[in-house]
């Protein structure tokens, strides 16, 4: 199969190419029909009770009010749940509608459905619901001593009695992160008249939506048919359910289509969040820097509800340390119940908290060694034919961390500024500081994610592609989140069948198998590896049938000649092949936490430049340079898009982004407050990409838009202490911690480990 | 919800002898929040775009409806400045001075503007017009003395003006952020300094004991600068809120106050 890619001129629109998405321009001048504009003749408008207490019994839920209002068709409780009344991935223990007990701040408590938006919102505050308010557990502490954990991980490797001469300790603290995708969830269900539902609503994986909401909703899976969606934005936060029970449960109740639309407010409780963290480390290393031990216990704050914090708390542990040699670990990974707001995948999940807290540790055994963080770094740096730290495994395919440190390292420091453009200090419009005022720091962090689903899950991705006289499509469930599916499934087939004239059809869950989640880096492998062979399976099929040596948007060729055109090749019917891709199995970990876990791993190296104004606690991110492993850069544009905007969220979670927690309470549910990076405050950002083929990947591809955000957060807090001196164990780092920061405890180290508290 | 469009002032203050509880609404980048919010759901709107007199903006009569693009173009540099941090270009083509008064929020940046001018509010009714100066206007968080059925027709700025005049916000974005500290300061030329501080008070506030410390000489030295910063920070009265600790405010209050001066003393 390789041989004949090889041997053709590459098609029109392939891999390799920076083909367009065809969404881009739509979506920027407002023409695009996000998920929150659909609409359906004769739809009601559906809205949500929410109990605003973080812990509370409920003990009465009345909905008569809310019927009595002219405009309202119905107003359910968990009652009204027609089939199982838990919701969740791994485990069903999130109630569709709280039950007995309200366990996070906003909680759902009832739904009803109206004639418009406005009487909907009003019948539901018209909802009597009368709690009984309870202590919020909400410490992480408090939370381990109590027992309250989904999921302890641990991770046993090497010998306990193993030490290094130099040691450095700390604690260090990530704050609750919300992906704050620009599109709030909104969905609609509409009844087909025999019983069953279309249902569209926020998803990274229709299929285990259906898994959930056939079961909630006591619906055969072939009555409900779970349709891609047009959405706002993911990173994560999609994967879990959130209003599709409610508006099914109202338009199987009602026979009517039921919409429903989150507000931003609403939103804030209604999607899950990035865990915070509660890390604490300790490394070990020689003289010449090699890193002897690694013990880190974190506790991942994950919320009321399971959800995936078993698989979050899983790559918090196995990445604890990060992509560098180590043989001697020990890391306890808590994944804790709590009535903080439920906590799920985002965008890293749960490498992110530990690649914070291990790459402060590199910095500071750096400082302890006198040695350049870099050198430190590249003298362990993890690579192929190595084991991963934690779990033992061996590492098999290539995995160039040197390559992104040296690649970054190598793109040269911007000029130091001298202007005096308010935009280009920090501040920024406020004008608030003078440029004699500012002190530049860099610094750097590394990170490292493994790709696909781990632990022995059974990771698979369905494609079908036809051939017809009008040319080929390629069905999948695969869900366009925003990164790019929409012209990688296209260019892929493409490159294999060798025709330019391909479009991808994206199915609902009665059309096609499960395509499996757009998360964890997996589709442009997954759903791409399942393209690549059916289309290579289709274009085998053609030349087969017509005899020949080559297939494009003509037909098939034989020496140089036409011998069959499409349409007389697909004349008894469309040439058509279905797959079910799998990656190689993986294990799951023994009692130690060892075992081949994973499929493959990426790498990614950042260098953050900024300027801090230290009186004000002030930071502007100037630039950040990151050297990327893609495998193979199949859409370059979209590679760069993806870093530009991984590299945003990152950053802005070591300088801005935080959801404010007061016991359960957010206390800035709102744009206004949870700050997002505007344009002037995303640096510029310089990408050198590291392009060492992946030996299973399509075309040597890598899921690669994870690590972005990951070490950006490391790398702004490196440049940060850099620039002030300061411990700043905490992201993100507010101004008050450079201003006016927490005089040392009692210690007579200059950086006492303990400085960051909470 | 019932909506009137006058034309003139005339006739949006005869609106409210019909709906006496009818609701102003100017540019809507605070009121529409409120009822997206669900905080507030006006029975009345009285839309004031279409007023000309609250457009006027004559030397120094600002009207309430100038609008944020409005007074970034305008001829007073500290009022042009704080124009430019107000939200986003879409929030300043919408959102008027008026409008910042209505709201009276302790961080709104206009206010130090008008309390470092000593600028008077004309408010009309149908009985006829009154002038409240900025501290009689601004009662409160949120509070302003404005009574039912009375409009803010503008504010009338003071005949000398000091060309030196700055101001700067201290937030956590590099713009479209809401102030935890902002602060105007004016200096004549003879030295008399006036200094407005937003965000670390229940209203805007002056720090009168920095002022008089500056006002007396024409090049203050650096330590009556570190001491003009200590007192700004000992005159605020800020508190602990989602945004900014007390003793952040406080510090940060000091500094933004003295590079404010600063900006005023370069040559
Ligand atoms: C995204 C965003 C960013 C923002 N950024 C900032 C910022 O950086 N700095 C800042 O200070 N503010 C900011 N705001 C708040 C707001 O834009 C300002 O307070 C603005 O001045 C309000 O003016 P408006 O014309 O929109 O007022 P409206 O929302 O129309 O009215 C506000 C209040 O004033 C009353 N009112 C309006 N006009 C009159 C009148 N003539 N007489 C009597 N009462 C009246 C209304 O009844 C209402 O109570 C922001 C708002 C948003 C949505």
């Amino acid at each position: 199969m390789s041989e004949t890619l090889v041997r053709r001129p590459p098609v029109r629109g392939g891999v390799g190419a920076s083909v367009p998405r065809p969404d881009g321009v739509p979506k920027v001048t407002g023409r695009f029909e996000f998920l929150g504009d659909m609409h359906h003749e004769d739809m009601l408008w559906g809205a949500t009770r929410r109990a605003w207490v973080p812990h509370a019994r409920l003990v009465r839920v009345d909905v008569t009010p809310a019927l009595a209002m002219p405009g309202v068709h119905a107003a359910l409780t968990q009652d009204d749940v027609p089939g199982h009344r838990y919701q969740g991935q791994a485990v069903t223990d999130q109630p569709v509608l709280a039950e007995d007990e309200v366990r996070y701040w906003g909680e759902p408590v009832a739904i009803v459905a109206a004639d418009d938006p406005e009487t909907a919102r009003r019948a539901a505050e018209a909802i009597v619901v009368e709690v009984e308010e309870l202590d919020p557990l909400t410490d992480l502490d408090v939370a381990l001593e109590r027992g309250a954990v989904f999921r302890h991980v641990p991770v046993r490797r090497g010998d306990p009695d193993a030490h290094g001469e130099v040691v450095v300790e700390g604690t260090y603290v990530t704050a609750t992160q919300d992906p704050a995708a620009l599109g709030t969830e909104a969905g609609l269900a509409v009844p087909d008249g025999s019983g069953g539902i279309d249902l569209w609503g926020p998803t990274q994986w229709t299929h285990i939506d259906l898994k959930q909401l056939a079961a909630c909703l006591a619906l055969d899976p072939a009555q409900l048919r779970v349709q891609p969606c047009r959405l706002g934005g993911a990173f994560g936060s999609r994967e879990d359910l959130s209003l599709q029970t409610h508006i099914g449960m109202l338009a199987l109740r009602l026979g009517r289509p039921v919409k429903m639309v989150y507000d931003r407010h609403e939103s804030f409780v209604g999607h899950v969040k990035r865990h915070g963290a509660l890390m604490h480390y300790r490394h070990e290393a020689d003289r010449d820097g090699t890193l002897v031990r690694v013990d880190a216990r974190i506790l991942l704050d994950g919320g009321p509800y399971q959800l995936t914090s078993n698989a979050v708390i899983a790559n918090s542990t196995y990445f604890a340390v990060g992509p560098y040699r180590c043989d001697h670990v020990t890391v306890d990974g808590y994944a804790l119940r709590t009535n903080n707001p439920p906590s799920g995948a985002m965008r890293g999940f749960g490498a992110n908290q530990p690649c914070f807290a291990a790459e402060a540790q590199m910095d500071r055994l750096a400082a302890a060694l006198g040695m350049d963080p870099l050198e430190l770094r590249l003298r362990n740096a993890l690579g192929q034919g190595d084991r991963l730290p934690t779990t033992g495994q061996l590492i098999e395919h290539p995995l160039p961390t040197d390559e992104v440190i040296r690649s970054v390292a190598a793109i040269p420091l911007p000029d130091p500024a001298d202007d005096d453009d308010p935009l280009h200090l920090p501040g920024g419009t406020g004008m608030t500081t003078p440029r004699s005022r500012v002190v530049r720091g860099v610094g750097y962090a590394v990170g490292l994610k493994n790709l696909q689903f781990s632990e022995g899950f059974d990771d698979y991705a369905e494609a079908r592609v036809e051939l017809t006289a009008d040319g080929a499509v390629v069905h999948t469930a695969a869900i366009e989140v925003g990164q790019g599916m929409v012209t990688i499934i296209e260019q892929i087939a493409r490159s294999a069948l060798g025709m330019s004239n391909v479009r991808v059809e994206f199915d609902h869950t009665g059309r096609i198998g499960s395509a499996g989640s757009t998360s964890a880096s997996r589709q442009t492998q997954m759903a791409g590896n399942a393209t690549l062979e059916a289309a290579t399976a289709v274009r085998e099929q053609a030349l087969a049938a017509a005899g020949g040596d080559d297939l494009d948007d003509a037909g098939v060729w034989r020496d140089g000649a036409l011998v069959a055109s499409l349409t007389e090749l697909t004349a008894n019917g469309p040439l058509t092949h279905h797959v079910r891709y799998r990656h190689r199995p993986t294990d799951q970990p023994d009692a130690d936490g060892q075992g081949e876990l994973h499929v493959d791993f990426c790498v990614a190296a950042h260098r953050a430049v900024v300027d801090v104004d230290p009186d004000l606690g002030l930071v502007r991110v100037v630039e950040i340079a990151i050297g990327q492993d893609v495998g193979r850069a199949l859409n370059p544009q979209q590679v760069h898009g993806q870093i530009e905007g991984g590299i945003a969220q990152g950053m802005a979670h070591a300088v801005m982004e935080e959801v404010l927690l007061d016991r359960g309470v957010i206390r800035n549910p709102t744009l206004t407050d949870y700050l997002l990076p505007t344009c002037l405050d995303a640096p510029h950002v310089e990408a050198a990409l590291v392009e060492v083929p992946s030996p299973w990947g399509p075309f040597g591809a890598k899921g690669m838009a994870e690590l972005p955000t990951m070490s950006a957060t490391p790398a702004v807090a490196a440049a940060i202490r850099a620039a002030t001196g300061l411990p700043l164990t905490r992201v993100p780092i507010r101004p008050e911690d450079i201003a006016v920061p927490d005089p040392p405890p009692d210690d007579p180290e200059p950086h006492p480990p303990e400085a960051g508290g909470r | 919800m019932h909506i009137e469009r006058p034309r003139d002032l005339a006739e949006a203050l005869a609106g409210f002898d019909s709906h006496p509880r009818a609701t102003p609404l100017a540019g809507g980048t605070d009121l529409m929040v409120e009822v997206n919010l669900s905080h507030l759901r006006p029975e009345t709107v009285v839309a004031l775009r279409r007023v000309s007199e609250l457009q006027t903006w004559d030397d120094r009569f600002v009207g309430a409806g100038v609008t944020y693009a409005r007074l970034q173009a305008g001829p007073f540099p500290a009022l042009a400045e704080l124009a430019r941090t107000v939200g986003s270009p879409q929030i300043r083509a919408a959102g008027t001075l008026g409008g910042n008064l209505g709201t009276a929020s302790p961080a709104g940046d206009a206010l130090p503007f008008l309390a470092a001018l000593d600028a008077e509010v004309v408010v009309a009714s149908h009985g006829g017009e009154r002038t409240l100066r900025w501290d009689a206007f601004l009662v409160g968080p949120k509070r302003t003395a404005l009574r039912p059925g009375e409009l803010i027709v503008g504010v009338r700025l003071p005949d000398h003006i000091p060309a030196r005049q700055a101001f700067g916000k201290v937030g956590v974005r590099q713009a479209m952020v809401i102030a935890t500290v902002n602060c105007c300061v004016v200096r004549d030329e003879e030295g008399a300094t006036r200094v407005a501080m937003g965000a670390v008070g229940p209203t805007v506030l002056r720090a009168r004991a920095a002022e008089q410390l500056v006002s007396s000489t024409s090049r203050p030295s650096p330590s009556m600068l570190e001491e003009f910063q200590r007192l700004v920070s000992d005159e605020v009265v800020p508190i602990t809120d989602h945004r900014a600790t007390e003793r952040y405010r406080r510090h940060a209050a000091g500094v933004l106050a003295r590079r404010t001066l600063e900006r005023c003393l370069a040559p």
